[in-house]
């Protein structure tokens, strides 16, 4: 549980954690299957509660849901000692606890708002930021109004794929680490960056020191923690983004509007100049864009897409297009394999009526793959696609980059077999190894509205384009293959043909 | 880096855990907490802590904005050390077997405005309050007699004036 909480508390995601504790007598006593549960999750939570009486219970669930849901969302904990768990409520009172401490500040200060506004009508490259926050507090609207008055291009964070449609001329993609090239150079170009509902992770931003040096940055967070954390920005605004956006547009709309039309094609031409290439018809085995390719022409903006944690993660996050907010969702901030199964299980639950594709690992889909038998008992028709390189295969990759090429422990093996594993499970599954089949067995696994798992089989040593540790946001290595030029043999910088074990 | 000494007020609701979750604040960033006094107030569910704390400008203000999201902390101000009175109190036991040595004990404690609060036919135990350097002095000059034990509070704080937190 404490994996999942970290996560939570990571992403900003609303929980409520409720734990069993060994009865009140017995705690401090290092009982049979004690846990200081409070103790281990304080640094994770965002609050959390032990009950020392029934009574209690009601109002620490109210307040626990209100904490969990509003401001910064995060988890909560409610560690609940067997006794109490027994006890018999004298009377239920459901009110919500005092909290003193607690508000959170979701309307901007007139006086930012106004200084940010200036900002922004004197910029002539305003670029947008957008991140989780603007999908947790439903901003997208704003922020897609917002870059269409002032012509600005829009880049997210990982967490904030989705909140801008990626289809639209706009749309740069994913900054940082495994970012795209446009969005990376031109966040390095821009004269003003308006970062809206993101915490600057340290794979986001890339060397801090080289960090959009050329921008004002306009910073809007409903945590006024992260304002000045890692990046020193020009304008911070605490606050809600929606609110915040809201407030900012109502001043600019009044305003004359800066023409920043020829940044904006300038940026929409580059953009057009390195367009990912993801066809890759005849690559066998598989070439991961090419998968994804295929996953992108069967399903549509409402489904719901997982990733896990790896190569395969930011394969997603580079190369297909969310269109929609909540509907791309990922582990940001922890990175936690395993994560990808489960998400699609909760998604698929909580909307059965979207079609949910979880994109996996092979490394992380194993630390999960009990859960086969949860899809089946439960009958959760989730489709989940092993991306199968046979590798921890972004461990492997920073091995080949970046450590001598020393492959330590990332090879997987030749076990298991992931279709008899999901079969032993009575779970539907499928192989795949040609270019085309991706996008069949796809459709025809969301057609049976069973649970299925595609093996897919991909070349192990794909190499995504990357910024290496440490280095600014423009410094990309390998050679980043651009659509319109389809070449034929790509080889890397520092990169092994077949990478064995001990090699 | 820019590294100096802070006084950090907090009010606190008066429950359990809190010392834990704000102490843990300081830990994980290594920051080392040189004391800490925690005690009721005015208001009866309300603590104050009066954290003193050496470290790096930018580190603190991302701690005090750490603390002021623990729904349990109500306020946080890191105090400006010019306009603010703090005060520590200190018990220190001085080993006295001679009548001499205790009479000039007695006196010292006297002009630093001690009092003794024990004695025994051994060691007379001073009592002191006041600026944490005008308690070191006194601990200096009683070292020479032979300290058996000193247990300080650590200062707690306020800023002068009408201002409050
Ligand atoms: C629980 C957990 N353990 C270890 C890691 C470190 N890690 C990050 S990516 C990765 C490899 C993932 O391998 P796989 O799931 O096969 O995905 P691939 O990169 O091959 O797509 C590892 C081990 C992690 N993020 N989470
Ligand atoms: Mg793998």
């Amino acid at each position: 549980m404490v994996t999942g909480i970290a996560t939570a508390n990571m992403d900003s995601a609303p929980i409520l954690a409720i734990a069993g504790q060994v009865p009140t007598h017995l705690i401090g006593n290092d009982a049979f299957q004690e846990v200081d549960m409070i103790g281990i999750t304080i640094p994770i939570t965002k609050h959390s509660f032990q009950a020392n009486d029934a009574n209690e219970i009601p109002g620490m669930i109210k307040s626990g849901f209100e904490i969990a849901r509003t401001g910064r969302p995060g988890p909560v904990v409610i560690d609940l000692p067997k006794d109490i768990q027994e006890q018999e409520l004298d009377k239920y009172h459901s009110h919500q606890l005092d909290l003193p401490g607690y508000k959170p500040t979701l309307k901007g200060h007139p006086l930012q708002i106004k200084k940010a506004a200036e900002s922004i009508l004197n910029a002539k490259k305003p670029v947008i930021l957008s991140g989780g926050g603007v999908i947790i507090s439903n901003a997208s609207s704003e922020l897609k109004e917002l870059s269409n008055l002032i012509k600005a291009p829009v880049t997210t964070t990982l967490l904030g794929k989705g909140s801008f449609p990626e289809d639209e001329p706009a749309s740069m993609g994913m900054l940082g680490m495994h970012g795209r090239k446009v969005a990376n150079i031109t966040v390095d170009e821009c004269d003003c960056l308006i970062a809206v509902g993101c915490r600057f992770s340290d794979r986001t931003t890339g060397n801090l020191e080289e960090f959009a040096n050329n921008a004002q940055i306009i910073h809007i967070d409903v945590d006024p923690a992260e304002i000045g954390k890692n990046v020193d920005v020009h304008v911070p605004i605490v606050g809600d983004a929606k609110t915040v956006l809201q407030q900012l547009l109502s001043i600019i709309k009044k305003q004359s509007l800066p023409n920043n039309k020829k940044w904006f094609n300038e940026v929409y031409e580059f953009k057009k100049s390195c367009i990912p290439r993801t066809s890759f018809e005849e690559d066998i085995p598989l070439k991961p864009q090419q998968v994804i390719k295929e996953i992108s022409h069967v399903v549509d903006a409402d489904t719901i897409l997982t990733t896990d944690v790896g190569q395969n993660q930011m394969w997603m996050a580079h190369f297909f297009k969310s269109q929609k907010p909540r509907k791309f969702i990922s582990s940001g901030g922890l990175g936690t394999m395993g994560f990808g199964f489960p998400a699609a299980m909760g998604a698929k639950v909580a909307l059965p009526e979207s079609d949910v594709v979880a994109v996996c690992g092979d490394g992380g889909f194993l630390m999960v793959s009990q859960d086969l038998a949860t899809v089946k008992e439960y009958d959760i028709p989730v489709v989940i696609c092993v991306l199968d390189n046979r590798y921890l295969g972004m461990v492997a990759q920073w091995q080949k980059l970046f450590f001598d090429k020393r492959m330590s422990h990332t090879y997987l093996g030749e076990v298991p077999d992931f279709v008899k594993l999901a079969e032993a499970f009575g779970v539907r599954a499928e192989r795949v190894e040609k270019p085309g089949d991706t996008q069949e067995a796809l459709q025809n696994a969301i057609k049976s509205g069973e649970p299925t798992l595609l093996d897919i089989i991909i070349d192990p040593d794909e190499i995504l384009p990357m910024v290496p540790p440490g280095c600014g946001l423009t410094e990309i290595i390998g050679e980043y293959k651009v659509e319109r030029e389809h070449p034929r043999e790509i080889t890397y910088k520092n990169t092994v043909k077949k990478p064995v074990e001990g090699e | 880096m820019n590294e100096r000494s802070h006084i950090i007020s907090a009010l606190v609701e008066h429950k359990p855990g809190v010392l834990q979750r704000v102490a843990g604040l300081f830990t994980r960033r290594g920051f080392n907490i040189d004391t800490i006094t925690v005690g009721e107030t005015e208001k009866k569910k309300l603590a104050r802590m009066t954290i003193i704390a050496k470290g790096d400008d930018k580190v603190l203000e991302q701690i005090t904005k750490q603390l002021n999201k623990l729904i349990d902390v109500i306020k946080v101000r890191d105090l400006e050390m010019e306009n603010t009175v703090k005060r520590e109190l200190c018990l220190i036991k001085v080993h006295t077997p001679l009548e001499k040595i205790r009479s000039e004990v007695i006196q010292y404690a006297g002009i630093f405005r001690g009092r003794i609060i024990d004695v025994s036919p051994e060691t007379l135990t001073v009592e002191i309050t006041g600026d944490p350097e005008k308690i070191d002095a006194l601990i200096d000059l009683l070292r020479n007699f032979g300290i058996k034990e000193v247990a300080r509070t650590g200062p707690t704080a306020m800023s002068r004036g009408i201002k409050t937190i």
